[in-house]
């Protein structure tokens, strides 16, 4: 399997993604246009599980942790500035920071794999833990209630420079795409440059790279801020499309679902994520609306049988099946060269 | 000095508690190196066995003390004959097979049993009055229970052939192979014997927090957290680490209410992490079991 994407590809598949962009409103309802912020919000998420696990090997199990505290920091922000397009850079900050300061200790102190992971989700739910008792009047920030149980209000977006002029629906819709693509776009060029290779080479084998002379802890601190940066922003996306942030985007099923869109997708892919959001989302609400089987019970089942049976997600396992045809075909062709050659020679 | 009393006990509970959740995850992760993220649904299975027994008529010490660590032993010993025992070796994956094991169980039991429990069973024991101050009988007696359990695991690992052929897989598995003990079967039997304790503490909380399908996550934050910081001798790490997050828990719980303890918690195992990344017992007390 090819270690990193080309660049070529994601530009194509950015391509396709704005093509979407402009068919969708024709064919989806548009109540499926307001679902699909939330959607677009949470594939964020997924790619930056992509990015930190894919392609630098952190098993970062509480990814929604960063997730979860965007949309806080954005709604937060936006009740005190009074604009979204600040607050969603204070939101991506705010995120950032946090998992600088968190990786600073995970990473500096050499903290082994199966131990950030499970540092990760710890962090992850004991903000749970800590947003759920926020409820009362003594727990603000600025004018910002945080509520506790019932989260607090997200505002919508708005255009740049004027706080009063709120975008419709529709419009949301084509700046959250918006914002996908460039996410996606930056995080495909991230994985090209010679940062991203080396992370990838970290992911391979972290003694090797540390004795070419990398610093492997500084390079894995700034991939993991990066990608908190991302999913703060996917978080700023789908509190907005939820209209209000609750506790539950730290919940334990928050993160679980992240891993299982990344897991479903590929892990060493970044679209195959995005990809398993859309389809694994729209199969979940459509299980959530009848009685029969509990929604829990078939993302267990997703998850365990994909761990036992296709390790490598959805969309790896295409491409290979794709190369190997590809290089079979090759050589055979390559044998009936040969084949005819030495006829030639003989005749 | 009634005050300070009642709080000492106060913190001796928050310290006897997390020993008590923690105890049968660090046995699995002492012995196995699996982190078991359905821990918490093993604890959580251990609650409902307890409610469904004393709802049909069995009786509440019974069902806590000897039921629910059978019943979810033998659920232990299914899931690692089915899942874990496929999985060794690779960590990663045994992390996210659990973890789909414990959404799976979370699934069931509400599929089963609804989103809610139908009966509460009010700690048994009543109260005991320290001066001014009253504490809960049931509390005492879970504390004791803890002190009991662990003399138990130590006595079970120093004294009996099962823990030394335990002790021998734990320190060097291929070598013990090499000697004829059949480590597979070792795992097993461990496996289980971590699910039990699981459910017996399961059992024995609820009466305390009640049970619901997805209760376990309120268990498993702390008990990853302590074990972590415990490291990876069973007995030593689980009760330094109890002690110490324990202790910072409780007296931050005292001053700034319940909602900063956790964070307390959190941000003293992360710090602890960053001196000692091994946990506690990677640095200390390294021969201890």
């Amino acid at each position: 399997m090819r270690l990193y994407g080309t660049f070529n590809g994601t530009l194509v598949i950015a391509g396709f993604a704005i093509l979407f962009t402009l068919i969708a409103p024709s064919i989806f309802q548009f109540f499926t246009i307001i679902t699909l912020t939330q959607v677009i919000g949470l594939s964020i998420l997924a790619l930056s599980l992509a990015l930190v696990w894919g392609f630098g090997g952190i098993l970062c199990f509480g990814q929604s942790a960063f997730f979860g505290i965007g949309a806080y920091a954005y709604s937060v922000a936006a009740v005190n500035i009074g604009g979204s397009t600040g607050s969603i850079f204070i939101a991506i900050l705010a995120a950032a920071v946090f998992a600088a300061i968190l990786g600073y200790f995970v990473f500096y102190g050499k903290v082994s794999d199966v131990y950030l992971a499970v540092i990760t989700l710890t962090v992850s739910l004991i903000l749970y833990s800590l947003m759920r008792r926020t409820s009362g009047p003594e727990y603000k920030i600025g004018n910002a209630l945080l509520g506790g149980f019932n989260g607090t209000g997200s505002a919508p977006l708005n255009m740049p420079g004027d706080g009063s002029a709120m975008l419709f629906p529709m419009q949301t819709f084509y700046v959250s795409m918006a914002i996908l693509v460039i996410a996606y776009v930056f995080t495909g060029w991230l994985v090209t440059t010679k940062f991203g290779r080396v992370c990838v080479s970290i992911r391979e084998n972290e003694v090797r790279t540390e004795l070419l002379g990398y610093d492997t802890r500084l390079y894995k601190l700034c991939l993991f801020s990066i990608s908190a940066g991302i999913a703060g922003l996917g978080g700023v996306l789908f509190c907005v499309g939820v209209t209000r942030v609750t506790p539950d985007v730290f919940s334990l099923g928050q993160s679980a679902l992240a891993i299982i869109w990344v897991i479903v997708g590929g892990r060493m892919t970044l679209i195959g994520p995005i990809l398993a959001t859309f389809v694994l989302y729209f199969l979940t609400s459509s299980l959530g609306s009848q009685q029969i089987l509990n929604a829990n019970l078939v993302l267990g089942i997703i998850l365990v049988v994909f761990v036992l049976l296709v390790p490598n997600g959805v969309v790896p396992t295409i491409m290979n099946w794709f190369e190997r045809r590809r290089t079979k075909r090759y050589e055979r062709q390559k044998e009936r060269r040969m084949k005819l050659r030495k006829h030639r020679a003989i005749g | 000095m009634d005050l300070l009393f009642s709080l000492a006990l106060q913190i001796l509970y928050g310290i006897a508690n997390l020993a008590l959740i923690s105890l049968g995850l660090a046995i699995v992760f002492g012995m196995m190196r699996v982190i078991n993220l359905a821990h918490g649904e093993f604890l959580m299975l251990g609650g409902y066995t307890v409610v469904v027994a004393t709802n049909n008529g069995v009786n509440l010490w019974f069902a806590m003390l000897v039921l629910a660590p059978l019943v979810v032993g033998l659920i232990g010993l299914i899931v690692e004959r089915c899942l874990i025992q496929w999985l060794y070796g690779r960590m990663i994956d045994t992390l996210l097979a659990t973890w789909g094991l414990s959404l799976l169980f979370i699934g069931i039991i509400t599929s089963i049993f609804g989103a809610s429990t139908s009966t509460v069973i009010s700690p048994p024991l009543g109260t005991v009055t320290i001066g001014e101050y009253t504490s809960s009988g049931y509390e005492l007696f879970l504390i004791f229970v803890v002190i009991i359990l662990l003399a138990l695991v130590y006595l079970t690992l120093k004294f009996t052939s099962l823990g030394l052929v335990a002790r021998a897989t734990m320190q060097n598995s291929d070598m013990s192979a090499c000697l004829g003990i059949s480590t597979s079967k070792i795992y097993m039997v461990t496996f289980s014997l971590g699910a039990a304790v699981s459910g017996l503490a399961g059992g024995l909380l609820v009466p305390i927090t009640g049970v619901l399908p997805n209760i376990g996550v309120i268990y498993i934050a702390k008990a990853f957290i302590t074990v972590i910081s415990g490291g990876s001798a069973i007995l030593a790490g689980t009760t330094s680490a109890s002690v110490l997050l324990g202790g910072v828990n409780g007296i931050m719980s005292y001053i700034t209410g319940p909602t900063f303890g956790e964070v307390a918690l959190l941000f003293a195992a992360i710090i602890l992490l960053r001196l000692m990344p091994t946990g506690i017992t990677g640095r200390f007390f390294r021969k201890s079991q």
